[in-house]
């Protein structure tokens, strides 16, 4: 239970995120692959990401935005990327709940490409064809300043148990770190 | 001299091509001037007859011009558009000859030998140059002779096309202007004076190039009319003896002229960036694909796929007749090794997939973010199309910046708790202020080195000293926090030599707040303005 097996998200699968550290998450998962990374949001969506402050996780120079008008197109620009497989990983901003057509096109769509695949849920609006849920939260650290401490939570998961971590991101070995499982 | 058929040339001088090309499209009989800005002044570029006559002239500062004539009418001068007419002008003058040149930059030089028949004799041609001139609005001074210098000269300073060269002025002979000074100085002020005077002396005072000119005008030295080269057309076409209304008929069309469009682009070293499709119903109407390209490209079967979207929301109607592809925007692209390197194909593939992703969202939406040189946050970085900026990676700055930014949002002032009186510091560090209960209370850890190295910090007076702390207790969309640590502040002036939207509340400290909820904020507080705001969330 210490070691997350399901982290990195396994390829060639499409997941799911919710909380308010959604993004953070993302970003996160996404740091693990060395290649490009799109990010489709709708073009409404006013949050911008900050390119310093994701600097601490992955260069921004290696983020591609969509800007998609609808749900729609967010949906059909994802199952092209992550059909062609060009950009390993495919964070893909959810305003409506996915049927599970959608899902499943998704689901095959990453399988074709070999990629990966992660939607920002809101909370309760997940798929049942996602591969793991999690759920992402800040916690304060009482220790230290200027701390990244999360806890991420698999909530649904379909080759293992779920389970809870507290985890930290390090901005100057790039990399995570486990600090304790968490309680339940 | 030289021994064979006498050449016809004609010399079209538009003396005021920049002026008649404004004027032709909205005629006003007022003084009328261009202004370039030259020599570190506004000056007269090109002017209309009327303002000649009120006593202004070219290389005038346009100050002097208005105190000459204060109802003068000015227009900026367009010399790159005065270009594209003159590549116009040179493309209807083909109609006499297919041998034209343009001749600096208000000039044509035809070589109209063996064509003057058509129009009957040469003094019809020439009527008919100028009718067609008068009737486009364009002043037209015509030249003829048997050289090119001798058409030159009678077109700028002959009273007729076949005026006697003798008698012309000097200055028709191309020569700079101080060698004219020169030779009228001298008492040599007409061609026919020069011929007469000794070779020697003047080759000696002015140089060979007086004389060389001098034998083109009198045919002694040859200087052949060089006609200009079409540039490019990269448009196919198929017309169809059936109407065809399948989307697989269409794309095989498609597919034989991206064939013949990219050999096209290929031998001219050239990519596609823009492609327009046009398909003529039988009815006559049609209907155009654009399809924009992420990067240069004249690959037919990359490209074929990139149509397919756009080609089945096509109504077809009775049927389509005919297909036009043009490549509206071309780039160079050079030639490309070919390999087998991975590294090689995956800019490509890149630059497929943002071309498929933008032919459904737009390809201004795929973008990237660029770094921007500012510190106002909202300006430190910019939202570009991916296919016309490359990625630039930026240096990471020493202040934290959130990983999410929004529009500020204000907290909620009636649920909000200050934690007390506002700190006062001086030097611009923030010292840490432990609250009366370290477990309970907010803590202020100071970020010295932060204040001190940062141009946007800046030491303010007294008044702009008081930084109070972020609130202990605060409301924000709708939910409730409470403050366990905050970090800062940074200050942050706005940019007083630019408008910036949002930064009217004026300086701004900003503060990372962690609050015991969990969730690591961004916060600032305008002191000018005094209310809290958040702007962003931290990893």
């Amino acid at each position: 239970m210490r070691d997350m097996t399901m982290f990195p998200l396994r390829a060639g699968r499409v997941h799911e995120v919710c909380g308010p550290s959604a993004i953070g998450f993302a970003a996160v998962a996404a740091a693990q692959t060395a290649s490009g990374v799109l990010y489709i949001r709708e073009r409404w969506h006013t949050e911008q990401i900050h390119p310093s402050g994701l600097g601490a996780i992955l260069p921004p120079e290696r983020v591609l935005l969509a800007r998609p008008a609808n749900h729609t197109d967010a949906l059909a620009v994802a199952e092209e990327a992550l059909k062609d497989g060009v950009l390993p990983f495919v964070i893909i901003g959810i305003s409506q709940p996915l049927n599970l057509r959608e899902g499943r096109r998704l689901q095959l769509a990453a399988k074709a490409g070999g990629t990966t695949g992660l939607c920002l849920i809101a909370q309760n609006m997940g798929s049942n064809a996602a591969e793991t849920r999690w759920r992402a939260s800040p916690v304060f650290d009482r220790a230290y300043a200027d701390s990244t401490l999360m806890r991420w939570e698999i909530i649904k998961n379909k080759s293992g148990t779920n389970g809870a971590w507290h985890v930290r991101w390090d901005a100057e070995r790039h990399c995570m770190h486990v600090v304790c499982p968490a309680p339940e | 001299m030289f021994a064979g058929m006498p050449k016809d040339i004609v010399c079209m001088w538009f003396a005021r091509l920049p002026s008649d090309r404004v004027l032709r499209m909205r005629a006003m009989d007022v003084p009328f001037v261009l202004s370039l800005r030259e020599q570190n002044a506004e000056r007269i570029y090109c002017l209309n007859r009327t303002a000649e006559r009120v006593g202004l002239q070219r290389g005038m500062a346009l100050a002097d011009a208005r105190s000459f004539c204060p109802d003068l009418v000015v227009h900026p001068a367009r010399p790159d558009l005065d270009r594209r007419f003159l590549a116009a002008l040179r493309r209807w003058a083909t109609r006499y000859c297919p041998w034209v040149s343009r001749d600096g930059v208000d000039g044509l030089v035809l070589d109209v030998t063996g064509a003057v028949h058509l129009w009957g004799d040469l003094a019809a041609m020439l009527a008919d140059m100028q009718a067609h001139a008068a009737r486009a609005g364009l002043g037209l001074h015509l030249g003829h002779g048997a050289t090119r210098g001798a058409a030159w000269a009678r077109a700028h300073y002959g009273a007729t096309p076949q005026a006697t060269l003798e008698d012309l002025d000097v200055a028709g002979l191309r020569v700079p202007a101080s060698v004219v000074v020169g030779l009228q100085r001298l008492g040599l002020r007409r061609i026919g004076d020069l011929e007469k005077a000794p070779r020697g002396p003047l080759a000696r005072r002015f140089g060979a190039e007086l004389m060389m000119r001098l034998d083109q005008v009198m045919d002694r030295h040859p200087e052949p009319v060089t006609p200009e080269q079409e540039p490019p057309h990269f448009g196919v076409r198929l017309t169809l003896p059936e109407p065809v209304g399948l989307c697989g008929d269409v794309m095989a069309a498609l597919a034989r002229l991206l064939a013949t469009l990219c050999q096209k682009l290929k031998a001219h070293e050239a990519g596609a960036r823009v492609i327009v499709v046009q398909l003529r119903r039988v009815d006559q109407a049609s209907q155009q694909i654009t399809l924009r390209l992420a990067a240069p490209m004249r690959d037919a079967a990359r490209m074929l796929p990139l149509f397919e979207r756009e080609v089945t929301g096509i109504d077809a109607g009775f049927g389509i007749d005919q297909i036009r592809l043009e490549a509206a925007v071309v780039e160079p692209l050079a030639h490309q090794q070919l390999g087998s390197a991975a590294a090689t194909r995956t800019p490509d593939r890149l630059s497929d997939l943002i071309t498929r992703i933008g032919t459904r969202i737009g390809l201004e939406n795929v973008q990237r973010i660029v770094p921007a040189d500012s510190h106002i946050p909202e300006r430190s970085f910019q939202i570009l199309p991916a296919a016309f900026s490359p990625p630039e990676s930026a240096a990471r700055g020493t202040h934290p910046r959130p990983l999410v930014m929004f529009d500020p949002e204000p907290l909620n002032p009636t649920a909000m708790v200050v934690a007390g009186p506002g700190q006062t510091n001086t030097g611009g560090a923030c010292a840490p202020v432990d609250g009366a209960d370290a477990g309970q209370g907010p803590r202020i850890s100071g970020q010295a080195a932060g204040a001190a190295d940062s141009p946007p910090v800046v030491a303010a007076g007294p008044a702009r000293l008081i930084r109070p702390a972020p609130p202990e207790r605060f409301r924000w969309r709708r939910m409730v926090f409470h403050t366990g640590r905050a970090i800062g502040p940074e200050r942050i002036a706005p940019q007083w030599w630019d408008h910036c939207e949002g930064w009217q509340g004026g300086m701004r400290d900003y503060w990372r707040v962690e609050t015991r909820e969990g969730r690591r904020l961004w916060l600032f507080y305008t002191p000018q303005n005094p209310d809290w705001f958040v702007q962003g969330e931290f990893l």
